[in-house]
């Protein structure tokens, strides 16, 4: 009798019970925790958090561990938790310029006060696979400590910059109004940078990675450099209503850039570089970088360039760069679409005689 | 509390989330859309969309429609492909049954709240029913301009010239308008609207329904409406006007001649059989001892040599 589309709920409850017997693998092999999550696949905690927009190692490591380390589907998840969350306020922006260095690169100088630290960086490392790696050791690797501790002056290369007008100024907007906030209102156009920013900050890091690296081969090129690269922690500050001033709830770890790009002048102002800024949480430097580039690309207009390239199109980048968004759209082609496949099938079919009547009528003649 | 648990109320202890999911400011804003829906038919209102515990694409537009309205003492219904059955209906009516403790039903002159993908039931609706359809691309002329900017124009103007160059074009190329499904409609003779992916057989039903029907749009975060009562016209020409699908054959399991069909292939020689895609609709015919040339068994039946439609 007609089973083509009962049975669906017991699928459902199959399948769910199916993917957790999967999830959890054989059970002979011990289960992975999420401390383990957290402190050995840190920078899969430190993606999700970022595209998660939500700064918690816990949850975003037990998101993993759900998403059997499906980076995309763990964001997701941590997404949905997020907006259930109530809303005490809004924190004071962090400093950065007052950051724990851990990591501080500059490109554009060779050296420059407070001296550049590499920091925990893949970067000189050969890929080459580490073999030794592949059983577990109990010597715990140790790195040698510096005999002076990090410089607490780090003045931020940019500012550097500024300070001699070679730079434009990265300061907010006259007024200082709230920033949009894209996770209580629908996109709006044309976006400010402050939404522009939110939306990069939470967007795919594959897709921001990709649209930066159009514009360094030549699809809205902004001649980048990177300014500055820098990680560590910094103060999250709270000012209670009740109290009236601020009070420090913690620490976060984030990652910063600052490309400084192409310069622009005119008549009225003399040639100066411009500046593109990537955010994320953790040690996502990678991300921060695409999102410089983008930001500089979504830029254009405000700069007088021709909007020709994929990056430089403010629409086509905030709507497109959303995983949970794309994601989601792109899966729902799994599900039934019988009905309007129907439809199609009877309008071709019928499409298809009409062609073949014309084409008898026209032997006929 | 006592050491029975008690079902979800409006801070559950239970599920730990709120009545229907979302919170109440949440459901206020969205509920405050609606309002301004069906005070401008047609028109897409902007909602600050939430992310739901579903996909994005798997009906989170219409899901935070039906958690906004529902209460208690609904009933609800939830189709997909006109089916009770199908995987997601399942799984949506279960959400609800979950999250608000929703009296849910099959029988859509029962429900009170129907959601649904791509269909609408082939039972006339009443005025004390709300129908809240899942919709994936709000935008009607999104494949025509995917600038958003460009559409919000178009609509502002009613200039909509775009559109009826499309349907003239396929009409030069194809000899009909080649749109089957989510095929335009001018609601209330100003807005054109995107009916969801609904065949174009459902889209009469829109017009002067006494039901009142709500659209959203999770991951493109709008809501539009269709107040009771209201003209939707399908858009046509006066030499070519609009038509819906009809098949050459009846039910096979009902023998209904005017319900919209699903056509099920039977084996691999070309054996298929058309069915009621609203499977409730069929059920009830069945129920009345309405039958078709399929309703015993449609595997067993095509072998004995009966030839299906080929």
């Amino acid at each position: 009798m007609y089973v083509a589309v009962k049975g669906g709920e017991t699928a459902i409850e199959n399948a769910h019970q199916l993917l957790a017997e999967e999830r959890r693998g054989d059970p002979d092999v011990a289960e992975i925790e999420l401390t383990q999550i957290d402190e050995q696949l840190g920078l899969a905690v430190d993606r999700v958090m970022t595209e998660g927009s939500l700064y918690d190692r816990r949850l975003a490591a037990l998101a993993v561990k759900q998403a059997r380390g499906d980076v995309i589907e763990a964001v997701f998840l941590l997404r949905a938790y997020r907006t259930t969350l109530p809303r005490f306020g809004a924190s004071e922006p962090i400093d950065t310029a007052r950051m724990e260095i851990r990591r501080r690169i500059s490109a554009t100088f060779k050296d420059l006060p407070g001296g550049q630290i590499l920091g925990p960086t893949f970067d000189y490392t050969h890929r080459l696979i580490d073999f030794d790696l592949a059983e577990p050791s109990d010597d715990a690797p140790e790195a040698p400590l510096a005999e002076t501790p990090v410089n607490d002056a780090m003045p931020r290369v940019n500012e550097l910059l500024e300070s001699e007008g070679l730079l434009e100024r990265a300061a907010p907007p006259e007024d200082d109004p709230e920033p949009f906030d894209l996770t209580r209102e629908p996109m709006s156009f044309p976006a400010g940078r402050d939404q522009h920013l939110q939306n990069l900050a939470r967007g795919d890091e594959g897709f921001l990675l990709a649209l930066g690296y159009s514009t360094q081969r030549g699809f809205g090129r902004n001649h980048p450099f990177a300014g500055e690269i820098r990680m560590g922690e910094v103060a999250v500050e709270f000012v209670p209503e009740e109290l009236g001033f601020a009070v420090e709830l913690g620490d976060i770890t984030v990652s910063e850039c600052q490309m400084v790009t192409q310069f622009t002048g005119s008549k009225e102002a003399p040639p100066q570089f411009t500046q593109g800024y990537g955010l994320a949480f953790g040690f996502c430097e990678r991300k921060t970088m695409a999102m410089a580039l983008v930001d500089r690309a979504l830029r254009a207009e405000e700069f007088g360039e021709a909007v020709e390239y994929p990056a430089q199109d403010s629409e086509f980048v905030l709507y497109h760069s959303d995983n949970v968004e794309a994601q989601g759209f792109v899966s729902h082609l799994k599900l039934p679409h019988y009905v309007d496949f129907q439809a199609e099938l009877t309008l071709v079919r019928r499409l298809r005689a009409d062609y073949e009547q014309a084409h008898r009528q026209e032997a006929a003649e | 509390m006592s050491a029975r648990k008690r079902k979800t109320r409006h801070d559950d202890g239970e599920t730990g989330y709120n009545f229907a999911y979302l919170d109440e400011q949440t459901k206020r804003m969205i509920r405050r859309c609606i309002l301004k829906a069906v005070a401008v038919p047609g028109y897409q209102v902007p909602f600050g969309s939430r992310e739901m515990p579903l996909p994005y694409g798997w009906g989170t537009g219409g899901i935070q429609v039906t958690a906004s309205i529902i209460g208690r003492n609904d009933m609800l219904k939830v189709i997909d492909q006109g089916s009770d059955d199908t995987t997601n209906a399942v799984s949506i009516r279960a959400f609800f049954a979950k999250t608000a403790d929703v009296a849910t039903t099959e029988e859509t002159s029962k429900a009170s709240v129907i959601q649904t993908r791509h269909r609408i039931p082939e039972r006339k609706l009443r005025a004390d029913q709300i129908l809240v359809y899942q919709v994936p691309i709000p935008e009607p002329l999104r494949f025509l301009e995917p600038r958003e900017t460009e559409c919000r124009k178009v609509h502002a103007y009613s200039e909509y010239g775009v559109m009826q160059v499309k349907l003239y074009e396929d009409i030069a190329r194809y000899g009909r308008i080649t749109t089957a499904y989510a095929y335009p409609v001018r609601v209330d003779d100003r807005y054109i609207m995107d009916p969801s992916p609904i065949p174009k057989f459902d889209n009469p039903k829109m017009d002067n329904s006494p039901a009142l029907q709500l659209f959203g749009a999770g991951r493109e975060k709008r809501i539009y409406a269709i107040p009771p009562y209201t003209t939707v016209h399908s858009l046509d020409f006066e030499d070519h006007p609009f038509d819906v699908e009809t098949w050459d054959e009846p039910c096979g399991l009902c023998g209904a001649t005017d319900s919209f069909l699903d056509e099920i292939i039977l084996d691999d020689q070309g054996g298929r059989m058309f069915a009621c895609s609203d499977s409730n609709f069929c059920t009830a015919r069945r129920a009345d001892g309405h039958t078709g040339q399929f309703a015993e068994d449609p595997i067993e039946e095509s072998r004995k040599g009966e030839p299906a439609h080929v």
